[in-house]
């Protein structure tokens, strides 16, 4: 039987490849791995899976022994997370049947009409998650666009005590959260920013400038020099040459490191739960806890939940490119 | 069967006996997608040659040497290695060295480290292995660096250490990649007669990838031309450039290329379009011309720099375009109408500004014509 | 009235001194190449001419008036680069149309595009004016660089290694190309390389750099006929030229560790030992030669032959145009050129034989 040393894989190999990659033990090994990824996957997204079902299905559902599988989708939890109710007098009660009958009602009316309730108004839920996005949103903007001035000066110019300070800035990961967390109670309360939008903001924004500047200043070493001394040379002025020159080639830095701010700004719990209360509380900290009547809402939080991952899953999907590019752009030095 | 198990370790080892160790390309092939990388290829190089594969960027000379190596697929197309096909084996099972243009040594660990790195691989024992190792630096001079570590040298020694790496193994063929590109032009002098050197010593079979033509020229005892994925001629240096077999191999080689002016062929006479140059053929290229192009037609006109004579009056003539010393010798660049420009080597001592007008002649022994549309070099006849 | 001119410019960096005490001048219209190997200071002194540094230490005058205050914009210099020059975001018109369209010239769009195409024309690049710079071969960057540098019309070009990451038949083509521009173009260049023959084929005037120090300024030819030191001599010239140390010894030269003896004139100052400096082209094989060795290594190069002579435990390389027949070992004669020879003193500087 001729071997694949005698007489080499079936078709030929019309990309750049290495012999020793293409033999059938290669091949199988090369599968073996890709199965052992895809079955690691799947086991990481089983527990998204679950939170999906979840989100679609009645309270006696969910927690029905064993869980269904099959099921009819209904919007129950939206209800339940995105608007206050309230038992509704048998007058309201007889107007609403009335209207539900006639057709006129709106989906999430009729769901609630359901359980005897009616709807006074959109839950907190919707005013948590609008704070995350301000929140998240503004300090992701603030401390990137801060980053990349940082990153420029820190990677041209001669900066006295340069080692000690960029060592400065990337101690200040070193520390939990959690750690810091009660001073800056104290802090924020004597300075009246305790549950304002622009404490948090302001939080994030510093506790992200620190990976920030790191990432832009790795980005900013990687232009080479020489194109903004020719922009110089031709008669640019240099914050003219940074503008023109250097931002269009950062961009791919810019964006990666816009995602990474973006993360952890948005998916931020302990600073949340301890600085914030009432008007500037984000969605993290309410969705664990979102109580019901009877107890836990597990449909609520489901949705919650979904709700909470999607804009940063649609973001981050759309900037993939950028964030492969930014892991690895420390990995193979030229 | 010894061969196949890859058993190296010889008891003593002289450096002239060598396993028979021929090369072999039969219908090598390589695609990507689409593109042609390496059109099907047949070269046979011989047990103790020195072949350097020549060509611009691009040839597909680095392609080729990647799938001696195997560090590269084939598409199509046999690789013999000896008497073994190694077309479809591992890299590391063809007993193959090869030496990079930029080194490729092993930072963290010192010169020694790095040359004795691939008998360790091979569990040699330890006598054998310092035994070597102290043959090889002493073989390239660099027994006073062994214990540093390859950011500590120079360029130069860095190449030595690499070229040590490749030497230790003993293996059947030593394939190098533009090894000397990344020196600077002393160091490239010294160590091109070096690897002249060691492989008059050595008279290992070495397969030798560049695009620098005088390079080819000093260490090659065959080379072979090649552009846009084919061989273009395949020969000795002295084959290669008195008698090149296409426009492209006349002007690649030397420095500067061959001289080559398209013309109007009548009669036994050249004359340049455009002007009042007209060279008469020599002897024994009348009848291989005709025979080529017909009675009267296009042909081209190619001549050495070294071979055109400076006169007061000559058959041809031109404008002086440039001049350029270039230590011993200079170099005119001569405008012999609006679109060819010719070089013509001269003594040193004369300098000619732009715009002035110069005779010449040509040596009619290192005359050579070419037809204008097959590019082929016309052979002349062969006096009886 | 020179054009530009460098006084005593010295420049340190933490640990080393890149420049010292660096003086020379360029003339209008000269091409002036700097010549020296890696780290030589080539490079920063280009910089220190362009404003992108300052020196520490002395001035540099363009016509006469200093410029050390003047930032890059104002010097009005071009600067073409080795390698990553082209704006790779722009394309080649755009890229060739970035340095008129800076804010300090305000020059209108129309003026703009003839001074472009007419650059264009001039370097043969007019069919690649919308490609993206990506998309470009090294000889068709290397052009648009030059291109870019020129548009400008500027007083001064400079020059950093531009040839250097071009392929071999690139290199010449070009070299030719940028002489015989910077020639009917009349502009002053400062061209920094460590490729000697750039040096020798297109400078009207070469100073050569080693260590931060100048160490010869003169024409190709005095560079490459009277080196003031071994550096020099061992630096132009291809092949290297044969450096032997010798001793005086009654009316004539021993070469060390040979048997070769160089007739000296009676009168003749030279100290007892010296570092003879012999071309290889000065080292000619003949039949009736009256020296005799033996070919240690041939290497054929087409138009000449390079030659290893062993003469004992010397050896000493030759350079014969044309093909020469011999195969390693071959017993041969040759002689020396005496009227060419180079005496050093054992420091490596120039000795004149009277």
């Amino acid at each position: 039987m001729a071997t694949f040393n005698e007489v080499g894989p079936g078709k030929p190999v019309t990309e750049s490849a290495r012999v020793d990659k293409l033999t059938p033990k290669s091949r199988i090994t090369h599968n073996l791995r890709a199965i052992i990824v895809i079955v690691i996957a799947i086991v990481i997204l089983v527990p998204i899976f679950v939170m999906l079902n979840t989100a679609f299905k009645t309270r006696p559902e969910v927690v029905s022994v064993p869980p269904k599988v099959i099921y009819t989708p209904t919007l129950e939890g939206f209800v339940l997370l995105l608007t206050e109710r309230a038992i509704a007098s048998p007058a309201v009660l007889e107007e609403l049947q009335a209207a539900a009958q006639a057709g006129e009602l709106g989906l999430f009316d009729r769901l609630a009409l359901k359980s005897g309730q009616e709807i006074t108004g959109s839950s907190e839920y919707v005013t948590r998650l609008r704070n995350s996005v301000i929140i998240a949103g503004l300090s992701t903007i603030a401390s990137v666009v801060l980053a990349v001035f940082a990153g420029y000066a820190f990677s041209r110019y001669t900066v006295i005590g340069k080692n000690d300070l960029l060592f400065f800035i990337l101690s200040t990961r070193f520390l939990p959260a959690v750690v810091v967390t009660v001073p800056l109670f104290l802090m924020y309360t004597q300075l009246n920013l305790h549950d304002t939008h622009i404490g948090m903001i302001l939080l994030y924004t510093v506790f992200n400038l620190s990976l920030a500047v790191w990432l832009m200043k790795g980005f900013m070493d990687e232009i080479p020099l020489e194109y903004e001394e020719a922009a110089l040379v031709d008669g640019y002025t240099r914050l003219q040459a940074f503008y023109k020159i250097v931002l269009p080639q950062a961009v791919t830095g810019i964006a990666a490191t816009t995602v990474f701010c973006l993360i952890f700004a948005w998916n931020e719990y302990a600073f949340a739960l301890m600085l914030t209360s009432e008007t500037a509380r984000t969605a993290p900290p309410s969705i664990a806890t979102m109580m019901g009547r009877g107890g836990i809402e597990w449909t609520a939080i489901a949705v919650g939940s979904l709700g909470f991952l999607i804009p940063v899953v649609v973001v981050v999907f759309l900037l993939r490119n950028y964030l492969l590019r930014g892991v690895t752009f420390g990995a193979v030095r030229k | 069967m010894f061969l196949f198990l890859g058993n190296y370790s010889k008891e003593s080892y002289t450096l002239a006996e060598k396993y028979m160790a021929t090369i072999e390309l039969q219908q090598v092939e390589k695609k990507f997608g689409e593109l042609h990388a390496v059109k099907p290829m047949d070269l046979t190089i011989n047990d103790g040659e020195f072949v350097v594969l020549l060509g611009p960027s691009g040839c597909g000379k680095t392609t080729t040497l990647r799938m001696i190596s195997g560090l590269e697929t084939v598409t199509s197309g046999t690789i013999l290695l000896g008497d073994r096909n190694v077309t479809w084996l591992h890299p590391s099972e063809r007993d193959v060295a090869f030496v990079f243009q930029f080194y490729a040594l092993y930072p963290h660990i010192s010169a020694r480290e790095n040359i004795s790195f691939p008998l360790r691989a091979q569990r040699e024992s330890k006598e054998v292995i310092d035994q070597r190792v102290k043959e090889v630096a002493a073989l390239l001079r660099i027994e006073h660096l062994l214990n540093q570590r390859p950011g500590n040298l120079s360029g130069g020694d860095q190449q030595r250490v690499a070229l040590a790496r490749a030497l230790v193994r003993r293996p059947e063929a030593f394939l190098m990649d533009e090894p000397l590109g990344a020196l600077d032009a002393d160091f490239r002098e010294s160590m091109r007669a070096e690897i002249k050197q060691l492989h008059i010593d050595q008279h290992a079979t070495t397969v030798y990838v560049t695009h620098d033509q005088i390079e080819a020229m000093a260490m090659g005892d065959r080379i072979v031309v090649m552009s846009e994925a084919e061989i273009q001629q395949a020969g000795s240096p002295i084959d290669i450039y008195f008698d090149p077999a296409n426009l492209f191999v006349a002007k690649f080689i030397g420095s500067p290329g061959m001289n080559l002016v398209s013309a109007d062929y009548t009669q036994g006479v050249v004359s340049i379009p455009g002007t009042e140059n007209r060279y008469p053929i020599p002897d024994g290229w009348r009848s291989p011309i005709d025979e080529s192009v017909g009675g009267e037609g296009k042909i081209v006109l190619g001549f050495r720099p070294e071979s055109a004579q400076l006169m007061a009056e000559g058959p041809l003539s031109g404008e002086v375009y440039a001049s350029e010393l270039q230590g011993a010798y200079s170099v005119l660049h001569v405008n012999v109408n609006t679109d060819d420009i010719v070089h013509i080597r001269t003594d040193r001592k004369i300098d000619y500004p732009i715009g002035t007008i110069v005779h010449f002649d040509i040596n009619p022994q290192m005359v050579r014509f070419f037809n204008p549309e097959t590019e082929a070099g016309i052979k002349k006849e062969v006096s009886q | 009235m020179s054009y530009l001119e460098l006084q005593n410019v010295t420049k340190e960096f933490p640990g080393v001194i890149a420049l010292n005490d660096v003086t020379f001048d360029v003339q209008d219209g000269e091409f002036f190449v700097l010549l020296g190997p890696t780290g030589a200071g080539k490079t920063t002194t280009l910089r220190i001419v362009a404003g992108l540094i300052k020196q520490n230490e002395g001035s540099v005058l363009f016509d006469d008036h200093p410029v050390d205050d003047f930032p890059p914009a104002e010097r009005d210099v071009a600067l073409v680069f080795q390698q990553y020059s082209l704006y790779p975001t722009m394309s080649v018109y755009d890229n060739l149309a970035f340095p008129l369209r800076s804010p300090m010239r305000k020059l209108p769009e129309d003026q703009i595009r003839t001074k472009v195409e007419g650059t264009a024309k001039t370097l043969r690049i007019e069919h690649l004016m919308d490609r993206k710079t990506a998309n470009l071969s090294g000889g068709e960057m290397q052009r648009v660089s030059i291109g870019r540098a020129i548009v400008r019309d500027t007083r001064i070009f400079l020059m950093d290694e531009p040839l250097s990451n071009l392929d071999f038949k690139l290199r010449e083509a070009l070299r030719v190309e940028l002489q015989h521009l910077q020639k009917t173009q009349g502009s002053t260049t400062l061209f920094v390389t460590h490729d000697q023959i750039e040096a020798l084929t297109m400078a009207d005037r070469i100073a050569v750099l080693n260590r931060g120090r100048i160490i010869q300024i003169g024409t190709p030819e005095d560079i490459y006929d009277r080196p003031a030191t071994t550096f020099v001599a061992q630096l132009v010239g291809s092949p290297r030229i044969n450096l032997v140390k010798s001793q005086r010894e009654d009316g004539s030269l021993l070469i060390e560790n040979s048997d070769l003896h160089l007739p000296m004139p009676p009168d003749c100052e030279v100290p007892q030992e010296v570092l003879l400096g012999i071309r290889p082209e000065d080292v000619d094989i003949v039949p009736e030669g009256e020296f005799s060795g033996q070919v240690a290594l041939t290497e054929p190069l087409g138009v000449e032959t390079v030659v290893h002579i062993r003469s004992q435990d010397q050896t000493l390389v030759s350079l014969m145009p044309g093909l020469m027949d011999f195969r390693t070992g071959d017993e041969i004669k040759f002689n020396i050129l005496h009227d060419r020879l180079h005496c050093f003193d054992l420091d490596g500087k120039r000795v004149q034989i009277k």
